[in-house]
C-alpha cells in the first residue's frame, strides 16, 4: 500500500524553480533517506508535503487523501507528522506540557475549556510514557528552553510522534550531534518509529545506510535516484553527483 | 496505548490551592471593614471590576501573545448592553434582576468578540495590534455616530435600584454594589484560572510560544485564538456590567483608547507572565486613577516613565519580580540580599524624590500661571522660582542617584552570588 | 467642476502628508521590526520645535532645523532606550514605543502648554496658491494668487462669479512630500548607504555578517525615519494646526494606512496614504445620507426610517471611520494589504 506519493511536484519561488518535477511513492512501513548536495531541496521538499509551502504544480498524496494545498493542520489530522531542522518547540512549556500539547487533538480533546487537563488520564498517561521513550522523565518540569540541545532534539521527535501520525516526517535529526548522541539517537528513531512509514533527511551517511530501507537522492530539486542503499550506492549518476569522495566511503564503511 | 493502573496512586488534598483561594475570599469580604470610608468602598468596587478587566486582557497578552491596543471596546461594549438591560428592566420590558446585569453584560462583550474577533484575529503578532486599534477607533468614532444606543455626549445613565429587592437588597448603598461585585470578583478570578488549566488554555500558550508548530500539531492556531477572544470578551464584557451598575452612567470614554492603553500599561505593570500579575495592575490602575492623579499634575508624565523603565528593566512586570524574590526564600538566600535591597530602595527614593520636585516645579509653573510660585512637595515647602529649590532639588537627584550607582553595583554582587548558589544547590538535589 | 478639482488637490495634499508620515513609519518597521507607536509624537514634536524655532529664526530655518532636531531626538531614544529592548523582542519594544508616547505627550504640554498654539506659515504661503474663476459668462478660468475682488464679486446682477481657492500651504505641502519621496528613491535605489538598508530591510543578520555596523544602521534609520515625521510636523502644524490632540488625531490614521497598503511596502503605503487622504476629503464635504439618496430614488419612506439615526447619517458625519472601514475590508478581502509582501 502506498502511504506517501508525489507526482510531478514542482514549486517556483519567484522566478526560481526550486523543486523540478519530483516523483515519488513510498510504500507503508518503509524507511526512506532523503540525501543530497545542500541546496538541492531536500527541506523544501518536507515543507510542500507537510502543507507549509503550496506546490506550483503537481499533485501530493497521502494514502488516499490529496493533501497538497492543505492546511498544515489538515495534513496533521489525515496521519502526517513532521519535525523541523532548527528546534521548534514550545520553550515557556514544560516538557510534560510539550508533550501532552501534541497529543489531545488526537484524543479527541479539540477546544475544549470545560475540562481540567489534570483529569484527562489518557493523555496524561500517555505523555508520560512518550517521555520516558525519548528519556526525558528525569526532567519532566524543567522548561524546554533549559534543556541541552540534544535533549531539545529528543523533545522534537517526542512531540513529532505524539500523536500517533503513520506517516513521520523528520528533517535532519540528528542535526549537530556528537558521534555518541548520533548513534543513541538512531537507536531512538528505530524504536520510536517502528511500523511507521519514515522519511528522513540525512546528512550522516552512517546514519543513512544503517537506518534506510530505500534512499532518494535529491538534485537540484529532481530525485535522480530512489533504491536500496546498495543499489543506490553503486548507482553512477548518484556516485558523479554526491558520493564520489572517498570521505563518503569511508562513512559507509562504518 | 492501553495502559492498566498496577498499582495504588495516592493524590494528596491540594490543601495550599483552598488557603489561597479561602484568603482571597476572606480579603474581598474584609477590605470594606478595614477601608470603610465612602471614597474607598468606591474604590475597592472599582478594583474588583478591574481585577476582572485586567485578568481578562492577561488572556490575550501574557497567554495567548497577543498585543491588543483595543480591550476597551468589549468591557466598553459590554457597559452599554449592560445599563440598556437596565434600563429594560427598570421599566419593565427585562425582567432581569439586577444581580444578573453584569452577566448581560458579558454576553453583550461576547457578541461583539464574536463579531469583531473574527476580523482581528485573521492575523497575529504586530499586525493584529495595529487592527486592533483600528476598530478601537473605529467603535469610539461610531458612538459619536449612533446616538440611540450610545446616548451622544451625555451617554446613557440608569438607575440600579429598580426591580423587586430580594433579601432587603436594593443596591442602593455602595456597600451592597461592592459585595456584588466581590462575588462576581470571586467567581470570574476562579473561573479564569480555571481556564488556565483546560486543554484550550494550554494550547492557547502553545500558540504564544511557537504559533507556527501548533499548526503541525493538529491545532488551527488561528481558531485557537479567535475562541480566546471570545472568552476574553465574555469576562470583559462582565468587568463592563458591574462598572454600570456601580457608576450608574455610561460615556462614550469607556470604549476610548485611552482606557485601552490604561489596560495594557497596567496589566504589563503588574506582569502579563504570572496568572496574578493582572491583579496588581488592577489595583494599582485604580490607586493612579483615582489618588495619584489627585496628588499630582504630573501623574501621566510619572506613569509613562513608570512603564518605560518597567519594559526596559523588569519586562516581566512586578509579579514577576515577587517570584524572583520567593525563590530565593525558597532557597534561603533572601537574608543574603535583603540589605541590597533597603540600600537600593532608600537610594533610589531619595533620587526620585529630587526629580520629582523638579518635575512638580516645572508643572506648577506650567499649569498655575496665575498663583503664587510656592508649593508644597511631600511637606516640603518650595518656590518655584527660587533659585535654592531648584539648587537643592538638584543636589538631592544627583547624591541620590550617586548613592543608588553604588547600591546597584552591590546589589549585583550580591545577586550573582545568590544565582551561583541557586544553580549548584539545583545541581546537587537533581544528583540526589 | 472646481470643486471636483480643488477637493482632489485637497485630498492628494493630505494624502501625501499622511505619507510623509507612514514612508518613515515604514521604513522603521521595515528594516527594524519595530512599529513605532510614537511616530505621531514626533510628528507633533516637530510640530511644536518648528513653532518655537518659527518664532525665533523665522519659517524656512524652522522648515530645516525642526526635522534634524526632531531626528536627534529619535536617534538618541533608539540608543537609551529602544537599543536596549531589542533583545526581548518585538512587542517590548512596540511597548516602550507605547510609553515614549505617553511621556511626549506630557512633556509637550509641560513646555508648551495645553492649548493649541499659533503656528503662522511664512507670508509667502499665506493665501491662496490659485483662484479658480466659474464666470457664468466666460466659463472657468485660473488665477495665479489671490484673485482681485471684482473678479469674485459681480456688480452686476446677471452675470455670476464663484471663486473656489487652492491654499499655498497645501500646495507647499504637496510639494516637500513629493521632494521628499524623490529624496528617498534617489537615497535607496541610487546611494550605497540605501543599498546597504535595503539589504537590511530584509536580511540584517547577513548584513551584518558583511561587516557592516547594523545598530548605527538602525539608529540612523529611526533617526532619519523620525527626522521625517518631524518634517512633516512642520508642515502639517502650519497648515492646520498645532495642538497636544494632533498626535492623537493622526496616529491611528497612519497605522491603518501602513496595514492597508500592506506592512512594509512603501508603495503600498503610498497607495494608501492617496486613496485614504481623498477619500475623506471628498467624504466630508458631502452632506448626503442614506435617506436622502433613497428619497432622491423616488422610494417610499416610512416615518420610522425617517427618523432613523443610522439613515440619516451623512456621508461627512461617516467621514471619521471610513479609514478603518477600509482597514475591515482589507483584511477581509485582501489581508496581505494593497501591496504587501510579508508575511506576518
Amino acid at each position: 500500500m502506498i502511504a506517501l506519493e508525489l507526482k510531478n511536484v514542482r514549486k517556483n519561488f519567484g522566478k526560481t524553480e526550486i523543486i523540478r518535477g519530483v516523483d515519488l511513492a513510498v510504500q507503508a512501513g518503509e524507511r526512506v533517506a532523503i540525501i543530497g548536495p545542500n541546496g538541492a531541496g531536500k527541506s523544501t521538499l518536507f515543507n510542500l508535503i507537510s502543507g507549509r509551502f503550496e506546490p506550483s504544480s503537481g499533485e501530493i498524496w497521502l494514502g488516499e487523501h490529496r493533501i497538497d494545498g492543505k492546511k498544515p493542520f489538515e495534513i496533521n489530522r489525515l496521519g502526517l507528522s513532521r519535525s523541523f531542522q532548527i528546534t521548534n518547540i514550545f520553550p515557556k512549556l514544560s516538557v510534560f506540557e510539550n508533550l501532552r500539547c501534541a497529543v489531545l487533538w488526537k484524543l479527541g480533546y479539540k477546544y475544549t475549556f470545560f475540562k481540567f487537563l489534570a483529569d484527562l488520564e489518557d493523555a496524561n498517561d500517555r505523555a508520560e510514557a512518550l517521555m520516558e521513550r525519548i528519556r526525558l522523565d528525569k526532567k519532566r518540569d524543567v522548561l524546554a528552553v533549559n534543556l541541552t540541545y540534544a535533549e531539545q532534539r529528543a523533545l522534537e521527535i517526542g512531540i513529532t510522534i505524539a500523536g500517533g501520525a503513520d506517516v513521520v516526517l523528520l528533517d535532519e535529526p540528528t542535526a549537530g550531534m556528537s558521534k555518541s548522541e548520533t548513534k543513541r539517537f538512531i537507536q531512538l528513531i528505530r524504536e520510536v518509529t517502528e511500523g511507521k512509514t519514515l522519511l528522513t533527511v540525512e546528512h550522516d551517511m552512517g546514519v543513512v545506510f544503517g537506518l534506510a530501507d530505500k534512499i532518494a537522492v535529491v538534485v537540484y530539486g529532481e530525485v535522480i535516484a530512489f533504491d536500496t542503499p546498495e543499489a543506490v550506492r553503486a548507482n553512477a549518476k548518484v556516485q558523479e553527483a554526491y558520493l564520489g569522495s572517498a570521505v563518503a566511503e569511508s562513512q559507509a564503511a562504518h | 496505548m492501553a495502559l492498566t493502573k498496577t498499582h495504588y496512586e495516592f493524590k494528596p488534598y491540594n490543601v495550599a490551592r483552598w488557603i489561597i483561594w479561602g484568603l482571597f475570599a476572606l480579603i474581598l469580604l474584609l477590605a470594606p471593614k478595614l477601608f470603610n470610608s465612602n471614597l474607598s468602598v468606591s474604590m475597592l468596587s472599582q478594583m474588583g471590576v478591574a481585577i476582572i478587566a485586567c485578568l481578562s486582557y492577561n488572556m490575550l497578552l501574557g497567554q495567548g501573545g497577543m498585543l491588543s491596543f483595543g480591550h476597551a471596546v468589549y468591557t466598553g461594549l459590554g457597559s452599554y448592553v449592560a445599563m440598556h438591560a437596565l434600563l429594560a428592566a427598570g421599566s419593565g420590558s427585562l425582567p432581569v434582576p439586577v444581580t444578573l446585569i453584569p452577566l448581560v453584560g458579558g454576553l453583550g462583550g461576547m457578541f461583539f468578540a464574536v463579531l469583531f474577533g473574527y476580523v482581528s484575529t485573521k492575523k497575529s503578532g504586530t499586525t493584529f495590534a495595529m487592527i486592533t486599534l483600528g476598530m478601537a477607533e473605529l467603535v469610539f468614532a461610531m458612538s459619536l455616530m449612533f446616538s440611540e444606543f450610545f446616548g451622544g455626549e451625555a451617554g446613557v445613565s440608569g438607575n440600579r435600584v429598580v426591580g423587586e429587592s430580594f433579601w432587603g437588597i436594593t443596591y442602593g448603598p455602595q456597600i451592597q454594589v461592592y459585595y456584588l461585585t466581590a462575588a462576581y470578583t470571586l467567581v470570574c478570578v476562579a473561573l479564569m484560572y480555571a481556564f488556565t488549566r483546560t486543554p484550550l488554555g494550554r494550547i492557547l500558550n502553545a500558540v504564544r510560544d511557537n504559533p507556527e508548530r501548533v499548526e503541525f500539531i493538529g491545532y488551527n492556531t488561528q481558531h485557537v485564538r479567535y475562541l480566546a477572544f471570545i472568552i476574553a470578551g465574555f469576562f470583559a464584557g462582565i468587568a463592563g456590567g458591574l462598572a454600570s451598575v456601580n457608576f450608574e452612567i455610561v460615556t462614550a470614554e469607556v470604549v476610548g483608547s485611552g482606557r485601552s492603553g490604561a489596560y495594557l500599561l497596567f496589566t504589563f505593570l503588574g506582569g502579563a507572565t504570572f496568572f496574578f500579575g493582572p491583579i496588581i495592575g488592577a489595583v494599582l490602575m485604580v490607586l493612579a486613577f483615582v489618588l495619584l492623579s489627585e496628588l499630582t499634575k504630573a501623574w501621566l508624565l510619572y506613569l509613562g516613565l513608570v512603564f518605560l523603565f518597567m519594559v526596559m528593566y523588569a519586562p516581566g512586570g512586578i509579579s514577576s519580580l515577587i517570584m524572583m524574590n520567593l525563590r530565593l526564600a525558597a532557597f534561603g538566600r533572601l537574608k543574603q540580599i535583603w540589605v541590597a535591597y533597603v540600600g537600593l530602595g532608600v537610594t533610589a527614593l531619595i533620587g526620585l524624590a529630587g526629580t520629582a520636585a523638579m518635575i512638580e516645579m516645572v508643572y506648577h509653573l506650567q499649569l498655575n500661571t496665575t498663583a503664587s510660585p510656592e508649593l508644597v512637595f511631600a511637606g516640603i515647602a518650595l518656590n518655584a522660582t527660587s533659585f535654592n529649590s531648584w539648587f537643592g532639588s538638584v543636589f538631592v537627584m544627583l547624591t541620590g542617584f550617586g548613592l543608588f550607582e553604588l547600591a546597584r553595583r552591590q546589589y549585583l554582587h550580591d545577586w550573582e552570588e545568590t544565582q551561583v548558589y541557586i544553580e549548584k544547590e539545583i545541581k546537587r538535589r537533581e544528583a540526589l | 467642476m472646481e470643486f471636483f478639482f480643488i477637493s482632489m488637490l485637497n485630498g492628494l495634499s493630505y494624502g501625501l502628508l499622511l505619507f510623509m508620515l507612514s514612508s518613515g513609519l515604514t521604513l522603521i518597521f521595515s528594516m527594524m521590526g519595530v512599529l513605532n507607536f510614537a511616530h505621531a509624537s514626533f510628528y507633533m514634536l516637530g510640530a511644536y520645535i518648528g513653532y518655537t524655532l518659527n518664532g525665533v529664526f523665522g519659517f524656512w530655518t524652522a522648515l530645516f532645523l525642526a526635522p534634524v532636531l526632531t531626528g536627534a531626538l529619535g536617534a538618541l531614544f533608539e540608543r537609551l532606550s529602544l537599543r536596549r529592548v531589542h533583545v526581548y523582542g518585538h512587542v517590548p519594544e512596540l511597548l516602550v514605543t507605547f510609553g515614549l508616547s505617553y511621556i511626549v505627550l506630557e512633556l509637550v504640554q509641560l513646555v508648551w502648554g495645553r492649548t493649541a498654539v499659533e503656528f503662522v506659515p511664512p507670508a509667502l504661503l499665506q493665501g491662496p496658491a490659485f483662484t479658480l474663476v466659474q464666470h457664468s459668462v466666460n466659463g472657468l478660468s485660473l488665477v495665479w494668487g489671490a484673485a482681485p475682488a471684482e473678479l469674485c464679486n459681480s456688480a452686476d446682477a446677471a452675470v455670476r462669479m464663484v471663486c473656489t481657492t487652492f491654499p499655498a500651504t497645501r500646495g507647499f505641502m504637496m510639494l516637500v512630500a513629493l521632494v521628499m519621496m524623490l529624496g528617498l528613491w534617489l537615497l535607496l535605489k541610487r546611494t550605497r548607504v540605501g543599498l546597504v538598508i535595503q539589504a537590511a530591510l530584509t536580511h540584517p543578520e547577513a548584513v551584518e555578517a558583511l561587516g557592516h555596523n547594523v545598530p548605527r544602521v538602525f539608529m540612523t534609520v529611526f533617526g532619519v525615519g523620525t527626522g521625517l515625521a518631524g518634517l512633516a510636523g512642520v508642515i502639517g502644524g502650519s497648515t492646520f494646526v498645532t495642538e497636544p490632540a494632533m498626535a492623537a488625531t493622526v496616529g491611528s490614521i497612519i497605522f491603518v494606512v501602513v496595514v492597508v497598503g500592506g506592512m512594509g511596502s512603501l508603495g503600498g503605503a503610498f497607495l494608501a496614504s492617496l486613496l485614504i487622504g481623498v477619500v475623506q476629503t471628498f467624504a466630508v464635504a458631502f452632506d448626503y445620507s442614506l435617506l436622502m439618496l433613497l428619497q432622491q430614488l423616488g422610494l417610499a419612506t416610512s416615518q420610522a426610517m425617517q427618523n432613523n439615526s443610522v439613515l440619516k447619517l451623512t456621508l461627512s458625519q461617516v467621514a471619521p471611520i471610513l479609514p478603518y472601514m477600509f482597514l475591515v475590508l482589507i483584511l477581509i478581502f485582501r489581508p496581505k494589504g494593497l501591496l504587501g509582501t510579508r508575511e506576518t
